[in-house]
Order: structure tokens, then sequence, then C-alpha cells
């Protein structure tokens, strides 16, 4: 009982109660976080990852504003039903530039981290328009308005360097350069060599078919390149992983 | 208030009292302790087989050797050497000789309904109806084809898409926007709009259809064909019936002539194996409009 009795003490003292339990959790915390930072194999690098152009980081503003994670998972796992349906399965490097991470927690709708170039921007347009026109037995609301919202990238600037407090690596030429970058993408008259040369493989084009520049090219830029910047011809699979 | 008398066989108190107030120091029930020890037990045996500790290099990787990446490839692997067999005679089996080998045929037309359910519904409808008459996207059910019909001709497409700048070999064509880039003058744009009226079998003024005639001949036949039934090698679609892509009245077929559409289709090289295509090509073209 000796040790019981001891015991009495720390429960007796509500300030050493404290102290001590603030000490356990610590440990405890400690003991699952760190290793995240400094083991190998939970940092894997990928060839091909680049932080989000001006005008797709835009887009996944809207996905984010809009709440499309509630539905829908970006995350395809390594089960043979998934990588048949989707695609390779997920790797933790692709979400590096995401803060935060789109995962999801739930599939109401699809899983969408393999979604870029699968369908037609023209299909994309329909579907948001009024998802029922191309899916019949859909249950997502319709997005139309983003056609009728245009936007010109004033605070883009602002939320690269947001993004680049929290770790994201945009350089300074980057964000000098974002709002005429952010206006290039979609402008198929603009010279995008700049944005090309900062983002390799960009897709530039008009995204949503109309004139003006509107949260629609902004969202469907973001879209058409969700996981397709990792080359997996060139990955190699770590067992340890 | 008088504390109650402990009777004799009351279990045991902790030996705290506040107020008065004992607790009896009841043993927990044998099961639930039990259970408890058991997973304690199982966390150490669960340690040692499974992936667990995080070390200095590496977590340890327990003596099973797990690994979801490495078991899903295993699991694909099984999945693709169980079709292998099929796969196999696909590949080695002439095209348009797919459909004369039953046995072979049932295997197609099943993989390629599994392909075509995950890969190809969205746009072209679960039933490849296009979704609708004038959606846009292509009918498969039907006999009428922008891009040919023959086995070879839809294999091609599913391999390499329609106007996708991924593969050079993609199909590509584009039909000039003859009213947004002033190509036609309104009136010229008015007489062929009747003109495609009138070789379509649809109600149109016989004056107008006359003289766009000659601006057909002059401007779209060299694609669709003088009488207007269209190419398969240049992707230009049948004027002169009654299906129609983007919509057959006059305001659709004048929206089409004045901006032209582009329908893209991805190519499936990157998402598909080679026989996996075929099969797709084996369940579209016995859909009922295979040539």
């Amino acid at each position: 009982m000796g040790i019981l009795d001891h015991h009495k003490k720390i429960e007796k003292h509500a300030t050493l109660l404290l102290v001590l339990s603030f000490l356990v959790v610590t440990i405890g915390g400690l003991v699952q976080i760190v290793p995240l930072f400094y083991l190998q194999n939970t940092i894997e690098e990928v060839e091909g990852m680049r932080p989000y152009a001006p005008l797709e980081l835009a887009g996944r503003e809207i996905y984010v504003r809009e709440g499309c994670y509630v539905c829908h998972s970006q995350m395809v796992r390594p089960m043979r039903d998934e990588v048949e349906r989707y695609g390779h399965y997920s790797l933790a490097a692709e979400s590096m530039y995401d803060h935060p991470f789109q995962w999801g927690s739930k599939r109401t709708g699809p899983d969408l981290a393999r979604l870029g170039g699968r369908y037609s921007d023209e299909w994309h347009v329909a579907h948001m328009r009024n998802p029922r026109d191309v899916v019949p037995e859909s249950i997502m609301p319709p997005y139309a308005f983003l056609l009728d919202r245009p936007i010109n990238g004033e605070h883009i600037a602002d939320l690269m360097n947001a993004y680049r407090i929290v770790g994201v690596p945009y350089t300074d030429e980057m964000i000098a350069t974002a709002r005429e970058d952010f206006l290039a993408q979609a402008d198929p008259e603009a010279d995008t060599s700049g944005l090309l040369e900062r983002y390799h493989d960009a897709q530039t084009r008009n995204f949503d078919g109309q004139p003006q520049l509107t949260e629609m090219d902004a969202l469907i830029s973001y879209m058409q390149m969700i996981g397709t910047l990792v080359d997996f011809d060139t990955f190699v699979r770590d067992d340890s992983r | 208030m008088a504390t109650p008398k402990k009777k004799s066989n009351d279990p045991k108190t902790t030996g705290h009292s506040w107020d008065g107030i004992e607790e009896f120091d009841n043993p927990l029930p044998r099961w639930w302790l039990w259970v408890f020890y058991l997973c304690i037990l199982w966390s150490v045996v669960y340690w040692v087989l499974y992936p667990a500790w995080p070390m200095v290099s590496g977590a340890t990787s327990g003596v099973l050797g797990y690994s979801s990446r490495a078991d899903v490839e295993v699991e694909i692997a099984d999945a693709d050497a169980a079709n292998q067999v099929w796969y196999d005679r696909l590949m080695s089996t002439d095209l348009d000789a797919i459909s004369a080998d039953p046995e072979l045929e049932r295997f197609a037309v099943n993989a390629g309904a599994a392909v075509f359910r995950a890969q190809c519904s969205q746009c072209h409808g679960a039933g490849a109806d296009g979704l609708r008459a004038g959606s846009g996207f292509p009918n498969l059910l039907d006999d009428e084809w922008m891009w040919g019909g023959t086995m070879d001709d839809i294999v091609t497409t599913v391999t390499y898409g329609i106007r996708n700048e991924d593969f050079p070999d993609a199909r590509y064509s584009e039909m000039p926007s003859f009213g947004r880039d002033e190509l036609l003058t309104p009136e010229e744009i008015d007489q062929v709009v009747n003109h495609v009226l009138a070789i379509s079998g649809q109600a149109h003024d016989a004056a107008l259809a006359a003289a766009g005639a000659e601006v057909f001949d002059l401007n779209c036949a060299s694609c669709h064909g003088a009488d207007g039934s269209g190419d398969t090698f240049v992707g230009a679609p049948a004027l002169n019936n009654a299906i129609w892509l983007y919509g057959g009245s006059e305001a659709d077929i004048r929206a089409t002539v004045n901006n032209a559409h582009f329908g893209i289709m991805p190519g499936f090289t990157n998402r598909l194996n080679p026989a996996q295509i075929r099969a797709v090509g084996a369940y579209v073209h016995q859909l009922g409009g295979g040539q």
C-alpha cells in the first residue's frame, strides 16, 4: 500500500495534481506527435508537387467555402475497390500544400482525390449548373450562381501571403505576380509563359466558357488539377508505409 | 441524523468518510476485469505483430510485415492474374473477331460494362443514351457515329479520347464559329440554317434554303459532305437526319453555326489497361450501333 499512500498526497493537493496531470498529458502528446516530424516514412517526398497557382488556390477557397468537403472526400484509400474506381491511392505528400487538408470524413458523393482530367470543363459547368442534368440520381445541390459571380483576384496576393505564413513555399516573385497569374490562367489570349514557369503543368484555358472571369473558372481550374501533379510512373512504394 | 449502523455482511469500505458518507470498496465485476487484462495483453501482442512503436529512424515494422500499400498491390495483382487468361485472349484476338467467340464476348461485354459504369456513364449516361437529346454528350446506342462505329474506331476513341491535349493521337477537329468570327454574314447564316433544316426534313423557308445550298457547299460540305451525311474521318456529324448532338431546332442550329461546340473526351490509356479498353469497346459496340 506504500505507493498508493503517496498517491493520496497528489489527490489532496490541487496544484500538484494539476502540474503532474499536465506532465502526463505532455508526455503522451510528445510520444504521439513528435515522431511525425522526424520519421522519414511519415514525410515521404514525391516528385511533382507544387503550390497551387493563384486561380487554383482561389478555386480551392471556393471549394472550402461551399463546404464541398462535407460530402466529398479527397482520399483514395489503399483498397482494391477504391483504387480501381478512382485511381492510385492518395499519398500524404499530395496534401502537403493543403491548409487544411480536404481528406474529409464522409462520402455522400464520390471521392474527388483523382478528379482532375476525368471530365471535360463542359461537363463540370453542366454539372455545377444542375447536377441532375448529367447524373440523374444525384442529390448534390446546384451551384449555378458561381457562373454569375465575377472575380478579379483583388486579394489573391494577401491570400498567398497567408498561406506562406503557414508554410506553403510561395516565393516573393510568385506573390508579386499573383494577380497577373490569376488573370492569365483563364484567359486564352494571355501570355502564360511566366505562369507555366512558376507553376509547372498549370492548365490554361477559359474554364467556364464565359467571357468574364468567374468563381466557376476558379473552381474548375482547381477541380481539373486535383490529384494530377504526381507522376505515378516514377513513384516507388516503400513497404514501411 | 443518526448514521445507520453497519451490517456485518456489508462489503469493506474504502476508508474515506465525508460527512459520515462512506464508500463501499466493491470489487470490479470479474468478467470486466478479465476482459480488461486481456486487452492489455493483446496490445502487447499487437506491438509485436504490427507496426507500432516510433523509433529513431522509423516505426517498428512488426513481425507480420503488414503494409496496407503492399496488401492492396497484392490484391490487385491477384485480381489481374485471375483475369489474365481473359486479358490475353482479348489482346490476341482480332478486334472484329471478338464477337465471333461467344465465351470471350461474354467476358468482354461484362468487364466492359463494369468499366463503363465507373468511367463512362457520367457523361454518356448509365444507359449510354447520352443523357438526353441535345445534351452535347453523344448517344452510344444508335448507329450514328461521329468518329466511326467499328470496333477499331471505338477502341481508338477510348484509348486517346477526343480533343484533349494529353495525347497527340487524340482525335481532333474543330468546326469554325461562323457567326462569332464573322466568316459568314447574318444573311448567309439564315440561309444555311434553313438549308440544314431542309436536308434534315424539318419545316423551313424554301427560298432561304435554296440560297443556303450554295453557302453550305462552300463552307460546310468539305467536312459534313455535299449531302450533309457527315464524315467520320474528321468527326463531322451527319446533318441530314433527326439525330442531333446539340439540338436540331432552328435556334439550336443557329447557335451552333454562330458558336461552334467542341466536346472533349479524356483518353483512357493511363486509367485502363489495353484489355480493359478493348472490353469497353466490345461493350459499346454491342449496345446497338456497332458497325
